[in-house]
């Protein structure tokens, strides 16, 4: 049983690894942008596990610029994706120029907030 | 050939012109919104209307004298007098600051309009807005000719007018358009799924944090609405991108503002988005693995990622659960936490039960203030099910959560107006884009233009076009009967879109059918308009700071109140403090410019419970409690004269009550006490006590109809042993109250 779901496990992950090594390289490159943010992120909650929470507005602005990037880039990532049918219409330009504003709105934001 | 391409150039042309009539029929509703509610202005004057209103105005005074920065810090020490209160934070700056921008603004035009006419013209204004505001989130969910209908409904609902007549300065006169607008953001981004939108939702929904407490409703609506689409399997990337980006950017937005501030991931109301976050993060982990990998393999992968995922749910849930656990409001605040248990208000809280708009509503009060739209609106429930999309869910969903809403209290009405308007405009405009068509078809001589003008209305939206219009031909009678015609909507949903224009043709209904119902309907919104006008000149725009009544020999005017604060600017010293019940603490303050104990805002219940034990002692003790205050003058709202119904003796249980909670020697029965001659108006029978003298206030001035009666406290009395003694012996056996006593003065 137990080999068995491991052997299945091995099989998904070869699955896995093989559909998204497909993907282009672009799409990569985002990925591993949300990815750093996210791992930003962690750290920024780990280190608030360990010393406390006090500037309780700098540590939600740093969680939370990171948590946004990282969900702008997912909504990027989805946009440019030539796979998704829905966003056919989309520039990749006018996507990436949507995505600065939003960020430029959402870092103007958190510098607003971190004070 | 030359008829084709002739009834292309006829296509555009009339898209063309169809869009200039839809303009000019925006401006025309535009301008209908903000004349309907100027009723106000002229049968009274221009002038800030009741209670609220007089506090905003004062601090879009204090905005406009003094700048933004001076107001962020504001301390004000004119209110809840030894305490004071920090204005900057504790108010939703949204409604003063669209105000003072406005004035700003004009001013710097060379416009030079005093602030108050600025104030009193801020919620007609924004009426116009939340109209065009509706017609843009209609059009999203139906088509144009919905949305200028929902359009016109909503420019003149009696429910919206009666918070939005010109003088009724309050947070929901532009809490209403920030509502709208946002929600037509939201759907707006869902239908787009682009991220320019997504900005401008969040940026929408920041400008209706800095309005009004209601936000929450958006927040917790917005997830249910994306939970909901989840659930039945309607999951989309545009979904994603509608609702992940205004989770992070609303939840920081909003803790900008300084009201909220942490709140916005503190309590559990917001908490409901952040577990949809969650979970819409799963979702779509979940199916781009599902994009990307066999169906075969994607089922062996199923399992590993919804046990991870579940187990990454579970933990968070485990997180917030601690949070909950850990704040300080234990999450939740009264206020939200009447709404979810309706009887929780009355049972622990009377200082917000004590308020009327906090009541439920009564049957009347619907059809008073939503009037048809109340009949309209099962049939426009209808209309969104057949073909459901994702922004038609989204208002069923809302609907749904206003009626719920509007239950527990009366003021939520106001929430359930756009949404009852909306669906509304959608039954209507479906059921009479099916009549004239029918209609057009019929009529041999027309039935070349009768396809176009059909079409006119809802060409925007080529999608839902032709299902829509075959199911609406039953929707019509709906009024009466619902139930059969949900029956017969089942069919056409069920046939594929594809055979429009045979569809059209089964859709066509009898002519004489088809002309009466035009009738009828047009019948049921004359009769709607004429509620309406009726509405706003009779029922809401009445200022209740300058009142009228109508008698045989005449109009008479009461304008007792200005008189009093006038007196008290004019007779009394800059610093005096004025006691009086807190419903009248912000007029005072704003009118006559006196430090007052409590006011409407009642942040700290135990200081108005003093004011209330003060109010409900007998004369030795309220004076002493005065005294100790520091307060000068008690200013007391009489309506025995003239027969005002809402004066303090109406309000003295509810001191009473409030006292009571707090000092537990106030006890109700004491007071309810049958002793006593006064004139009871509804029994027609003399109660209470009369000829008696107070002996330590003193009357200093009341107003022409006696509707406000102002007291000093007179300075103690040198210790002489036989006068202290009279004095004494005389408050002890007339046991009565202090405003008991004043208010039976005059008999």
């Amino acid at each position: 049983m137990a080999r068995s779901t491991s052997k299945d496990a091995q099989d998904l992950f070869r699955a896995l690894w093989s559909a998204y090594s497909a993907t282009p390289t672009n799409l990569k490159i985002i990925d591993l942008y949300v990815m750093y943010a996210v791992f930003t992120a962690l750290i920024q909650v780990v280190y608030m596990a360990m010393v406390g929470s006090f500037p309780f507005n700098s540590f939600l602005s740093g969680v939370l610029s990171c948590v946004g990037t990282a969900v702008l880039a997912v909504c990027l990532r989805i946009q440019v994706n030539k796979e998704n049918k829905e966003f056919k219409d989309l520039a990749p330009e006018r996507a990436f120029a949507d995505f600065v504003l939003c960020n430029l709105v959402l870092h103007l934001v958190i510098m607003n907030f971190l004070g | 050939m030359a008829a084709s391409d002739a009834h292309k150039g006829d296509v555009s042309m009339r898209n063309a012109f169809g869009s200039v009539l839809a303009f000019l029929i925006l401006l025309l509703i535009g301008v209908l919104a903000f004349s309907i509610r100027l009723f106000s202005v002229i049968k009274y004057e221009s002038v800030i209307h009741e209670f609220d209103p007089y506090f905003n105005y004062r601090v879009t005074q204090f905005l406009t004298k003094n700048g933004i920065y001076d107001f962020w810090n504001w301390f004000d020490d004119r209110t809840w007098y030894p305490l004071g209160r920090v204005i900057g934070g504790t108010v939703y700056p949204g409604l003063t600051l669209t105000a003072g921008t406005l004035y700003w603004l004009l001013n710097s035009l060379n416009i030079p309009l005093s602030v108050e006419t600025v104030c009193v013209f801020t919620a007609p204004i924004f009426s116009a807005f939340a109209s065009w505001a509706t017609y843009l989130l209609t059009k999203e969910v139906k088509g144009v000719g919905a949305g200028l209908t929902a359009a016109a409904l909503l420019a003149m609902v009696p429910s919206y007018i009666s918070r939005s007549v010109a003088g009724s300065y309050d947070n929901e006169a532009v809490a209403i358009f920030a509502l709208i607008f946002t929600f037509y953001l939201y759907l707006k981004t869902l239908n787009t799924g682009s991220l320019f939108y997504a900005t401008l939702n969040s940026l929408s929904y920041f400008y209706m944090v800095c309005s009004w407490g209601g936000y929450t409703f958006i927040i917790n609506l917005i997830p249910m609405h994306v939970l909901l689409c989840i659930v039945t399997g309607r999951y989309s990337s545009r979904l994603y991108i509608a609702y992940a980006p205004l989770v992070v950017l609303g939840t920081l937005l909003a803790a900008l503002v300084p009201v909220v501030g942490f709140n916005a991931v503190m309590t559990s109301e917001h908490f409901a988005s952040f577990l949809v976050f969650i979970i819409i993060h799963v979702v779509a982990l979940v199916y781009y693995i599902k994009g990307i990998l066999s169906p075969k393999m994607f089922k062996v992968a199923l399992a590993l990622v919804v046990s991870v995922g579940l187990a990454v749910c579970f933990a968070m849930v485990a997180v917030l659960i601690a949070l909950v656990a850990s704040s300080p409001t234990k999450g939740w605040s009264g206020r939200s936490l009447s709404l979810l248990d309706p009887t929780y208000a009355s049972k622990y809280i009377p200082i917000i039960a004590s308020v009327s708009e906090h009541q439920p509503p009564t049957w009347p009060s619907y059809f008073m203030d939503i009037n048809v739209l109340a009949f309209l609106i099962p049939a426009g429930i209808i209309a969104c099910f057949s073909p459901l999309s994702d922004a038609s869910s989204f208002v069923v969903l809302y609907i749904v959560l206003s009626v719920y809403f509007s239950g527990v209290m009366v003021r939520l009405m106001l929430v359930l107006a756009p949404a009852a308007c909306i669906l509304s405009g959608i039954a209507l405009s479906q059921a009479f884009d099916v009549f004239t068509r029918s209609i057009k078809f019929q009529l041999p001589s027309l039935s070349d233009h009768s396809h176009i003008d059909a079409g006119d209305a809802s060409s925007e939206n080529v999608v839902l076009d032709d299902t829509i219009k075959t199911d609406k031909s039953e929707d019509t009678p709906k009024e009466r009967t619902t139930k059969r015609s949900k029956k017969k909507e089942k069919e056409p949903v069920e046939k594929p879109p594809s055979k429009s224009q045979l569809k059209k043709r089964l859709s066509v209904l009898p002519f004489e059918a088809s002309i009466v119902a035009v009738f009828l309907l047009v019948l049921l919104v004359a009769f709607y308009v004429v509620h309406c006008v009726w509405a706003a000149a009779e029922a809401y725009s009445a200022p209740s700071i300058v009142l009228t009544s109508h008698s045989n020999d005449g109009l008479h005017v009461f304008d007792d109140f200005r008189e009093a604060y006038a007196w008290l600017s004019h007779n009394t010293d800059v610093d005096d403090k004025v006691a009086s019940w807190w419903d009248y603490g912000y007029q005072t303050t704003a009118m006559a410019n006196r430090t007052v104990i409590v006011d409407n805002n009642t942040w700290n219940n135990t200081h108005i419970a003093t004011v209330g034990t003060a109010m409900s002692s007998p004369e030795k003790a309220a004076w002493e409690i005065f005294h100790s205050l520091d307060v000068k003058y008690v200013l007391v709202v009489f309506g025995g004269l003239v027969g005002y119904p809402s004066d303090d003796i109406n309000k003295f249980l509810w001191m009473v009550r409030i006292g009571g909670g707090v000092f537990p020697h106030i006890k109700e029965p004491d007071y309810l006490r049958d002793d006593g001659k006064a004139f009871d108006r509804v029994r027609r029978t003399e109660i209470g006590k009369k000829y008696f003298k107070l002996t330590h206030f003193e009357e200093v001035f009341t107003t022409h109809h006696w509707m406000v009666r102002i007291y000093k406290l007179k300075p103690p009395k040198n210790r002489i042993r036989g006068k202290n003694k009279r004095s004494k012996s005389k408050t002890s056996s007339t046991t009565t109250s202090k405003r008991k006593g004043t208010r039976r003065n005059p008999f």
